[in-house]
């Protein structure tokens, strides 16, 4: 770090003492009076209904700007995808009966935002129609670059180096990326499977491979192999029906036999079922790739059965009734701790990755509340998995004010010896409507050090950000919700993913466009803490692909550490005000700065030893006071 | 000279300009109504592409092109399957409303008013769906009318008959066996409709169905299990 970088941030610092302080006084000792408070004057409750115009509420956080759909991805004569007033009143007898009703029906599911991924300046809008391209050089001025036609659901998008990976499960899939769908059942114009873009000409990306697989890929997963440079893995996740062995060679279903249409999945030892497909791209030559297994992930180790996992169905009087497990709905991987987290209908699992070809089970778990495992995110040192449930499909509305708010959420969990702990819980803690379709959904961390904070969709719940350091006991930070989308019945929107990259929240909503957002300091999270998430710099992001977060010693990362000690009263204040005065002098530093920040960190190592509570904070501040002081030498 | 070099500067920044509004003739129309509120501002000369085949080459469409949806209008089968959809979980209800005087057994309790639940929510979705293109409603009831023809796995009046006059254990076993035969017929529907030229195409038709094959297999596995526990006892 250098010294102008360094002076940089110092206004920065000592505003957010002030801020913390105020916050301190005004009930920080009891942070969660203050929250209980907010809760009972939400005001994403009864937000004005609207497209773009509909009620905002925000906390914590401030909405830079919104990026609403490009032409060619919505309905041009339903921009909002709500459906239609009703039809006129049946003819009388004798009128004659209109055969086509002269406007088309509504297609706003076909322009689905879904997923999105990022790579150097870019993001990438995956959508069901295709994917949006844009520079988010400038955050504040987002720009599109290209428009890319491809329909076939979901859409979602991951990065690796010049290659874009994109989910396609749908039956309108077209191998030629035709928006007229397929009209045969059986055709070999069909796509459903893993498409895969050569993104080395941003604005003109082309289509080099699209590997087939028999349920199509409703999400996919990057896996790198950190032995295997020249390959990178795709674990495409399935979902849809198996289709005909006639349109893909090897497909097979479980319902084959006359009117039993559901076999033992063991006489049926190569069924499409109870699997996910890993896919080889060889980096030199991606249109070589191909499906190189089917692992069978829910196999019981001692009967040898593939369907070993969850059977579905509740778990007991005034339980969830959960998934059967035949496939994953996603799996989030971490390749430096060696770990995967699948999130697989009836179950949540945890893999063993280190050869991603053939990938272990190591731990398994069901939940009472939980109806459908949808998506998993590990915190950064890997101790952690949040575990989302889409109880209803993500359609419906799971937010309500009656709804157990167990139902429909996150389940938190500790890794311990590799293997999954329960300790909590956490929903979206604001009823929404009977109008707005709502339940966890996809999220990522937002790089605090010290911390681990999630910002996560809610679909038309808004966008929460939490912090579960605390695994037992997760706390909101931040919060932006919009008001229901037109429609009496209720119209699909809301947010499908929202991600932290490099300093700003990206959340793509389903209907109404990109939102970019920014966090603002609170009690809660000081400007020190948001700095020093901001200056972790990321040249690529895929939220199924966690990589280690490393943070570069500096003023707001101490700052920031320094504010979490304050905060839990874990800090000498004698030792507060000493290392105020030595950050403030890192912009004209004197010949004995380095030994004074030494001095200090030995005494916060020494204070580290009587206060275990406080032990790995005292000595990440110190650990960045001593960097500090040696790149001053 | 200097006049030469002008009028040559003159002549490429006149093809320039022209190549750009060629260009963007095709991609955007600058003057074309914004309905979705002020796109239009950025990203203008950004092109929309419509995708190759692997390895060939994009073009580029305009926006009427791009959002042709007219390949994948919904047919006659999904209509059908959504009208005689609707009919066939209205008698899962009817099969349901049956079991709550007729049995004590709380596991087959709890089935019942899993089903009831989901298909009542399903119904609402599918009248939905019909409403907004305009397609006529079947009322709950409908399949009772003389003469219509039963879809895949419903009970015919006398199997119904039988299993309102069924009581206990009998009923149990009658009502998993029925219950059974009529979600096995709605994954049947399903594949029907798959197996539809044109059919199941159209994005919330296709989640629809996947819902329908994934939730009713999983009720079949659990239904054939307790089944298994009825002849235990």
């Amino acid at each position: 770090m250098t010294a102008t970088m360094i002076a940089l941030r110092q206004h920065h610092h000592r505003l957010t003492r002030l801020t913390l302080a105020l916050g301190l006084i005004t009930g920080l000792l009891m942070p969660n009076q203050g929250l209980a408070q907010e809760r009972q004057e939400d005001p994403r409750v009864g937000l004005a209904a609207g497209f773009l115009d509909a009620g905002q509420a925000v906390h914590n956080m401030e909405l830079v700007r919104n990026l609403p759909k490009p032409d060619g991805f919505y309905d041009p004569e339903q921009p909002s995808g709500a459906p239609r007033t009703p039809p006129p009143p049946e003819p009388a007898e004798g009128e004659e009966v209109p055969t086509n009703p002269p406007t088309r029906p509504p297609q706003g599911l076909s322009y689905t935002n879904s997923d999105l991924a990022f790579i150097d300046n870019y993001m990438f809008v995956g959508n069901y129609h295709g994917f949006n391209t844009y520079s988010v050089e400038d955050p504040q001025e987002v720009e599109r670059l290209a428009s890319y036609v491809c329909p076939g659901g979901q859409g979602d998008v991951s990065v690796y180096g010049n290659l874009l990976f994109m989910s396609v499960e749908q039956t309108r899939g077209r191998l030629d990326c035709g928006v007229g769908g397929v009209e045969e059942p059986i055709s070999s114009e069909r796509f459903r499977g893993v498409r895969i873009f050569d993104i080395s000409d941003i604005r003109d990306p082309r289509q080099v491979a699209a590997i087939q697989t028999c349920r199509g890929s409703h999400t996919h997963t990057v896996v790198p192999d950190p032995n295997d440079p020249n390959n990178v893995y795709i674990y495409g996740q399935g979902t849809g029906s198996v289709r005909d062995g006639e349109e893909l060679a090897g497909c097979i279903d479980l319902e084959r036999e006359g009117r039993e249409v559901i076999q033992d999945p063991d006489e049926e030892p190569d069924t499409a079922l109870f699997s996910i497909d890993v896919i080889q791209v060889p980096l030199g030559a991606p249109d070589t790739a191909r499906i190189v297994n089917r692992p069978r992930i829910f196999a019981d180790p001692e009967t040898g059965s593939i369907a070993g996992l969850w059977q579905g169905g509740d778990h007991g009087e005034g339980t969830q009734n959960s998934r059967m497990t035949t496939q994953c709905h996603d799996i989030t991987v971490f390749a430096e701790h060696g770990l995967a987290a699948g999130a697989c209908a009836g179950n949540g699992i945890l893999l063993d990755i280190s050869d991603p070809v053939n990938p272990v089970r190591l731990d398994e778990v069901v939940d009472q509340s939980f109806a459908y495992w949808h998506s998993a995110t590990f915190n950064n040192d890997g101790t952690k998995v949040v575990f989302t449930d889409e109880w209803g499909g993500g359609g419906r509305p799971r937010c309500l004010a009656t709804d157990l708010p167990s139902w429909g959420a996150n389940a938190i969990f500790d890794i311990v010896d590799r293997e999954l702990v329960f300790k909590n819980y956490y929903k979206l803690p604001a009823p929404q409507s009977e109008r707005e379709n709502c339940v966890a959904h996809n999220g990522s961390l937002i790089p605090v050090p010290g911390r681990d904070i999630m910002v996560q969709s809610w679909y038309q719940g808004g966008i929460s950000v939490f912090d579960f350091t605390d695994s037992a006991n997760p706390v909101e930070i931040a919060f932006f919700d919009r008001g229901p989308l037109p429609g009496e019945l209720g119209t699909m929107g809301g947010f499908w993913s929202s991600y932290w990259y490099n300093g700003y929240i990206y959340g793509a909503g389903i209907a109404r466009g990109v939102d970019v957002l920014k966090l603002t300091p609170s009690m809660h999270l000081s400007q020190n803490e948001i700095d020093a998430a901001t200056e972790v710099e990321l040249g690529v992001f895929n939220a199924q692909n966690q990589t280690i977060i490393e943070w570069t010693p500096s003023p707001a990362v101490a700052g920031a550490y320094l504010d979490q000690l304050t905060r839990r009263n874990g800090i000498r204040a004698a030792h507060v005000t000493t290392l105020d005065g030595l950050l403030g002098q890192l912009d004209q530093p004197s010949a004995e700065l380095p030994d004074e920040l030494d001095a200090l960190a030995t005494e916060l190592e020494s204070d580290a030893r009587l206060l275990p509570n406080n032990a790995s904070r005292l000595h990440s501040l110190a650990e960045t006071l001593q960097d500090l002081s040696a790149s001053l030498r | 000279m200097l006049n030469k070099v002008m009028a040559f500067q003159y002549l490429t920044i006149f093809a320039l300009v022209f190549l750009t509004m060629a260009c963007r003739s095709t991609a955007v129309d600058p003057l074309s109504p914004d309905v979705n509120g002020g796109q239009s501002a950025i990203g203008s000369s950004a092109p929309l592409l419509q995708g190759g085949a692997p390895g060939e080459p994009n073009r580029n469409i305009t926006v009427e092109e791009a959002t042709d949806l007219s390949g994948i209008q919904h047919t006659a089968a999904d209509v059908e399957f959504m009208q005689g959809m609707i009919g066939h979980h209205a008698q899962a209800l009817e099969m349901t409303a049956l079991l709550y005087d007729r049995s004590t057994w709380q596991d087959i309790r709890m089935l019942a008013q899993r089903i009831d639940v989901s298909q009542a929510d399903e119904i609402k979705m599918m009248q939905g769906w019909l409403t907004a293109r305009n397609e006529g409603i079947p009322e709950n009831a409908a399949h009772h009318t003389h003469g219509t023809m039963l879809m895949p796995g419903m009970l015919t009046p006398d199997q119904m008959a039988e299993l309102a006059a069924a009581t206990g254990s009998d009923f149990d076993r009658l009502f998993l066996e029925y219950m059974i035969m009529h979600h096995q017929g709605a994954v049947i529907m399903v594949e029907a409709l798959f197996a539809s030229p044109g059919a199941g195409q159209e994005s919330q038709i296709f989640n629809f169905s996947s819902d329908v094959i994934a939730d009713q297999s999983m009720e079949i596995t659990r239904m054939r299990r307790m089944r298994g526990m009825l002849e235990d006892r």
